[in-house]
């Protein structure tokens, strides 16, 4: 009964996690997972006897994953295809267009306040936004699962230490956390990755540990300790794919978490440098003349709400297959 | 149970000064010495070297860290308020006093003179959207959980998925043009003044409130459904049901009491992710509040400023999460807090 809450809370939304309940008693924690899901802890004692099928074999079952894979794959073939596609240069400026900025024949979403094709910023820009996210995502779990694994796994100090650390960074406000180190450090690649890394590390660090514990007094884990393989080998081999369900919702959440973050420090002012596209300030930009064209800053709003929506589909997907574990 | 309370307010007070230290060391590491930025771009270079020496600088950032702290606890008097420096910065309370949080650079004026106003504002906003947001996903949440995989349960599960996708600046565009451009019929900023437009408080409160709580309650409802769910495959819920009584009985007599333990968390815990929440909104509304006061302090470098909101930010997040896990004990007799 070693459960840890956050695990499921945050199951839904990983923004919540900055307000997880951190360090609640572990009685008020395990009482509270069994109320919010019913996993089957005894689901991986028949990982012994054979493979469990793959999630991701049984991803087409699950139509809500299927409509969240579409949209991000839309947006991953346009990024991809973007300068074979017959677009304008996303930074030109068609002055001729701003006399009537609307949707027309020759720019399909119109023209933004430079007069620049808002259709190729978006693709163009949704190049940016799908490398930036996966990868500090990717990058934060770097991070947070090996800190997670080593709480959960050897508990006392080591856990002590790495929860208070991470109890601190969740405390904040998570968007006053990114303003602050964003404003201060400067808006580029690196520094979002950075912030990124230190805002999320932290709540994966806490999931990943509650998995441990739920794991760890199993009996899988016992026979590995009991063939003396090494700590390492039973935290990355045998555990951590046992936590696979729960950690592939949390990554998708996360990612789409990740990209309306960069999308509020655009609109915040706090984007990536101009002039290459970013959505977050593209609506920002737009919304300057929002109450005579609105299109300017509605259509990145949207391409921003289609991707977000496509990862939060694809971990819902995720979530309800692992739970039928 | 007050050993509990009496152990997690330390920590609560710990984690205040950590996380008050970390903020200190980020606004010290970025480029441009602090008497610099104090002063903006166009001062003097003799007034810089002064205030430099003033505020000692070339201390190490532990020691700075330390003399903020007698500053704010009235130890020390503001270094910021010495006449000497002939920045005219004046403290009707004095320049000691306990809760010092020094002296705007930003608005020019001491940082309590700024600071309590916009948090009012933004408590009020944050309030209003509370108010809305906990009855609106209990009902919802309660209607999609008592009948599992209904179609009324997908319609408000799906409904939470799309709201929860909607970051706050792009639900504000997308009311803003229905609303406000093509209707007509409300506010599209809420600078909660009467002049220009002349547009009534109230009706500027309505957009804000409307993207607060269209994303917050997304989260919520699929918390309260999910809670309520499993309540309902429960054998007490069968045995209810199976002595006759009436569905709407053990739904609101049975089910509800016992679905509402884990989400009273959830909810309590929504104030700290609001806090969030409305930096944005009130960027997009330009609202007068905490929020907006912590960015345009953040790009223009006013160090006393943010060091003030995020203590305050922590204080209010740390607090109700104190107050949701002390009253999680309380909801739940079966809880037993060592």
């Amino acid at each position: 009964m070693t459960a840890d809450a956050p695990t499921h809370v945050s199951a839904l939304e990983p923004g919540k996690l900055a307000a997880a309940p951190e360090v609640m008693p572990d009685a008020v924690a395990a009482s509270m997972t069994s109320l919010v899901a019913p996993t089957a802890p005894g689901a991986p004692v028949a990982a012994i006897d054979r493979k469990p099928p793959s999630l991701l074999r049984r991803l087409p079952t699950s139509p809500i994953a299927m409509v969240g894979l579409a949209l991000i794959g839309i947006w991953v073939v346009l990024a991809a295809l973007a300068p074979f596609l017959p677009l304008d240069d996303p930074n030109r400026q068609d002055f001729l267009s701003l006399a009537n900025p609307l949707p027309s024949a020759k720019h399909w979403l119109g023209v933004d306040i430079k007069g620049r094709d808002i259709l190729s910023r978006l693709i163009f820009g949704a190049r940016t936004v799908l490398t930036v996210a996966p990868f500090a995502a990717i990058c934060a779990y770097l991070v947070g699962m090996p800190l997670g694994l080593l709480a959960g796994y050897y508990g006392g100090k080591v856990d002590l230490i790495v929860s208070r650390l991470s109890d601190i960074i969740l405390a904040f406000p998570i968007i006053i956390l990114y303003v602050i180190l964003i404003s201060q450090i400067g808006p580029s690649f690196w520094n979002i990755v950075l912030a990124v890394i230190l805002t999320a590390g932290p709540g994966i660090g806490r999931i990943v540990r509650g998995l441990t514990l739920e794991q760890r007094h199993l009996d899988y884990v016992a026979a590995a300790q009991l063939r003396k393989e090494s700590d390492f080998y039973v935290m990355a081999v045998e555990l951590l794919p046992n936590c696979r369900g729960p950690l592939i919702t949390d990554f998708c959440l996360r990612v789409g978490y990740t990209i309306i973050t960069i999308g509020i420090l655009g609109f915040l002012g706090l984007g990536l440098p101009p002039p290459d596209p970013d959505w977050g300030t593209m609506v920002k930009e737009g919304t300057t003349l929002i109450s005579v064209h609105p299109h300017m800053s509605l259509f990145p709003a949207i391409a921003i709400v289609s991707l977000v929506l496509g990862f939060n589909l694809v971990a819902d997907g995720v979530r309800e297959l692992s739970l039928t574990d | 149970m007050i050993a509990f309370i009496g152990k997690r307010l330390l920590g609560l007070v710990a984690t205040l000064l950590v996380a008050s230290f970390l903020v200190f060391a980020v606004t010290e590491f970025s480029p441009g010495n602090v008497a610099r930025k104090t002063l903006g771009p166009f001062a003097a270079q003799e007034s810089v070297d002064l205030l430099y020496q003033k505020l000692h600088l070339n201390d190490s950032l532990p020691v700075r860290y330390v003399r903020w702290l007698g500053v704010l606890t009235g130890v020390i008097a503001d270094p910021l308020q010495d006449p000497a420096l002939k920045l005219d910065f004046k403290d009707p309370r004095g320049d000691r006093y306990f809760g010092n949080f020094g002296y705007s650079t930003l608005y020019k004026l001491p940082v309590n003179d700024v600071i309590w106003n916009r948090l009012g504002n933004t408590a009020l906003l944050a309030g209003i959207s509370f108010a809305l947001i906990v009855p609106l996903s209990l009902i919802f949440g309660v209607l999609a959980g008592m009948r599992e995989g209904s179609f009324l349960d997908r319609t408000i599960s799906v409904f939470g998925i799309v709201a929860t996708s909607i970051p706050e600046f792009a639900s504000g565009v997308f009311l803003v043009a229905i609303f406000v451009v093509a209707l007509r019929l409300l506010p599209g900023t809420s600078p909660l003044t009467t002049g220009g437009g002349g547009w009534s408080i109230a009706s500027q409160f309505v957009l804000p409130v409307a993207v607060l709580v269209l994303y917050d309650s997304g989260y919520v409802v699929r918390m309260v459904r999910g809670s309520t769910a499993e309540v309902m495959n429960k054998p007490y819920i069968r045995t209810a049901v199976l002595k006759g009584l009436s569905f709407k009985t053990v739904v609101w007599r049975h089910a509800v009491r016992n679905a509402m333990i884990a989400p009273f968390t959830v909810i309590l815990l929504q104030i700290n992710f609001l806090i969030s929440g409305v930096v944005v909104t009130e960027m997009v509304f330009a609202y007068p509040g905490f929020g907006r006061m912590l960015l345009e302090a953040s790009l223009f470098g006013d160090i006393a400023l943010i060091e003030a909101a995020t203590l305050v930010a922590l204080a209010v997040a740390t607090t109700t999460q104190l107050l949701s896990d002390i009253g999680y004990a309380l909801l739940n007799p079966q809880i037993r807090v060592a």
